[in-house]
């Protein structure tokens, strides 16, 4: 049961994946990116991981994808051409892909049996979100505000 | 000092377990069968359960509402088609089918097409997680609310691919309208829900109406809208609900004087309805969770009528509100754009951080009279100053005219 959904989950995804990268409509291109978003999300339910899957929707599909719709929209005039091949993006693509690669070889392999996991909960998060890693928490919220304020004081209208 | 909330009971009485009896029944016809042929026919049963009420649930509301607004507005409503124009949806289902279906010629065909599907797919994923009467939820886990909101969120990008596929600039335009108010009301609407997750300590809706089980002092039922922070934030989720489902008075996306019918104008026939299907799963998504959140869920408001079954409550709680959806509609003008977005932003969402803080002080008072007037005060006094700072001390004089006297 699970292997049949995690083979139907992962062509879903990579073919979505593959249609990312190569559609010459830069929309479908980005609902396309979205779908792999949702695909990645499936995996997570899949493990058992349900509050970072749900996250995964929430932020990805719900916010991130809005803004690369929303700021293809408002920066392309003519979004139908189709763009050269560009050596530096192929370089770089490489290079990332090498580097996972690398990463993923070096790991020393994992035991057959997966060790049991107590099922992490909302609460289990929580707690350990209040307490271990209040000062990380703290930190991100201030980066965030920051980010908030420097946006709008981007966008803010100058009185004359 | 922890405050246990009383589990309810499991069990109910036959009357009220009969569904859930009539899909054990069905299940015991697959005892044989292997464990994934059970959870696939369980999962059938649940989505056919919770899609076949709510057709019937939408076919129902779409004759009341025209009904309920022609009250208001002083005229019959559809009176033609059957006994009390009870089967106006089945004419107006067989029309929207055999209506034409335009595509404009420069649209994106895909995008176009896939648009209303995006649109009723998270309604009906909403409509999942909700516990419509005890033992009655269609997909329990874990974080439920969670799950509502982030397949709530999916809404945006709909709306986008419809106005943006449509290749009119009447269509982008609402588009861009409904989705800057959608993300301007989904946070008050997300920080109305964190005082109850807060009190409960779970993010699961039949955890949360079990929290909302029995009666104080054995008379008024524990239901959060009965605390000061839980009235307050029923209040703001309730408005946030009618601005996420664009209806009146916040239905500027679709705004027909300025832009035809936004993101819905090159839409027609059965492309059309099924937005219009969209529009009413979410409503029943919105007015569910509230229903689960703040009103007790399933419990009966009396101990006496218990005897009730838990979904008889839960349908007449959700008619409810959804009767005062439809009384705002025939009630109401349309606000401004300027106006949503600013009544989001300076009262809505500072309204919603207070609801925390006087759940906070609910809490910690042990959830008694003095915690209960304590954190009363707090919503009234940031209510109190909030409309002091936002008063713009306008007079409003009668209206002078000068030619049409």
């Amino acid at each position: 049961m699970s292997h049949a959904a995690f083979i139907a989950i992962a062509v879903l995804t990579l073919a979505a994946a593959l249609a990312a990268a190569s559609l010459s409509k830069l929309i479908h291109a980005a609902l396309c990116l979205a779908l792999v978003f949702i695909g990645v999300a499936a995996f997570y339910f899949l493990l058992g991981a349900e509050f970072v899957g749900l996250v995964q929707v929430f932020v990805y599909v719900g916010a991130v994808a809005v803004l690369i719709v929303f700021t293809i929209l408002l920066t392309r005039r003519e979004s139908e051409r189709p763009a050269p091949f560009k050596w530096g993006g192929a370089i770089v693509a490489v290079a990332v892909f090498v580097s996972l690669l690398w990463t993923i070889l070096k790991t020393s392999t994992l035991p057959a049996v997966a060790p049991a996991v107590t099922p992490l909960t909302v609460k289990h998060i929580g707690d350990s979100l209040m307490t271990a890693y209040v000062w990380p928490l703290q930190c991100v919220g201030l980066i965030l505000t920051a980010a908030l304020i420097g946006s709008l004081v981007l966008v803010i209208e100058e009185k004359p | 000092m922890v405050h246990r909330f009383p589990s309810s009971k499991v069990s109910g009485g036959f009357l009220d377990q009969i569904f859930v009896w009539t899909k054990q029944q069905v299940l015991s016809v697959f005892t044989d069968a292997p464990e994934w042929v059970v959870q696939i026919v369980s999962s059938l049963i649940n989505i056919a359960a919770v899609l076949g009420t709510f057709l019937t649930l939408f076919a129902l509301i779409s004759v009341l509402e025209r009904k309920i607004l022609g009250r208001i507005q002083n005229r019959y409503g559809p009176n033609r088609v059957g006994p009390f124009g009870l089967f106006q949806p089945v004419a107006d289902g067989i029309k929207m089918l055999i209506k034409e279906d335009i595509v404009p010629f420069r649209a994106d065909q895909v995008v176009h097409f896939l648009a209303p599907i995006m649109m009723v797919l998270p309604a009906i994923l909403a409509l999942g997680v909700i516990p419509y009467g005890r033992n009655m939820t269609a997909f329990a886990i874990d974080g439920g609310i969670l799950f509502f909101f982030a397949v709530g969120s999916m809404t945006e990008l709909a709306v986008f691919m419809a106005g943006w596929g449509s290749n009119n600039k009447f269509s982008m335009l609402g588009a861009m309208r409904a989705i800057a108010q959608m993300v301007s009301y989904e946070l008050p609407l997300i920080i109305t829900v964190l005082p109850v997750v807060m009190i409960v300590g779970s993010l699961s809706p039949d955890a949360i109406v079990a929290a909302q089980g029995g009666y104080a002092h054995g008379l008024v039922p524990r239901w959060f809208v009965f605390t000061p922070w839980g009235g307050a934030a029923f209040i703001l989720f309730f408005i946030s609900g009618l601005v996420e489902s664009n209806r009146t008075p916040f239905d500027v996306p679709e705004g027909e004087s300025e832009i035809v019918a936004g993101h819905m104008t090159e839409y027609s026939g059965f492309k059309y309805a099924t937005f219009f299907m969209a529009e009413y799963f979410g409503m029943f998504a919105i007015s569910g969770l509230a229903v689960t959140l703040f009103l007790g869920g399933w419990h009966a408001p009396i101990r006496f009528l218990e005897v009730v079954p838990s979904y008889v409550w839960f349908f007449a709680k959700l008619s409810a509100l959804l009767f005062v959806f439809i009384w705002i509609r025939g009630t109401l003008p349309r606000t401004r754009v300027d106006q949503v977005m600013n009544f989001a932003w300076k009262f809505v969402l500072p309204m919603a951080f207070t609801c925390i803080i006087s759940a906070a002080v609910w809490h910690y008072q042990a959830h008694g009279l003095a915690g209960w007037l304590g954190s009363f005060a707090v919503v009234a006094v940031v209510y109190l100053s909030l409309s002091y700072v936002l008063d713009t001390r306008k007079k409003f004089a009668p209206r002078v005219y000068r030619f049409a006297e």
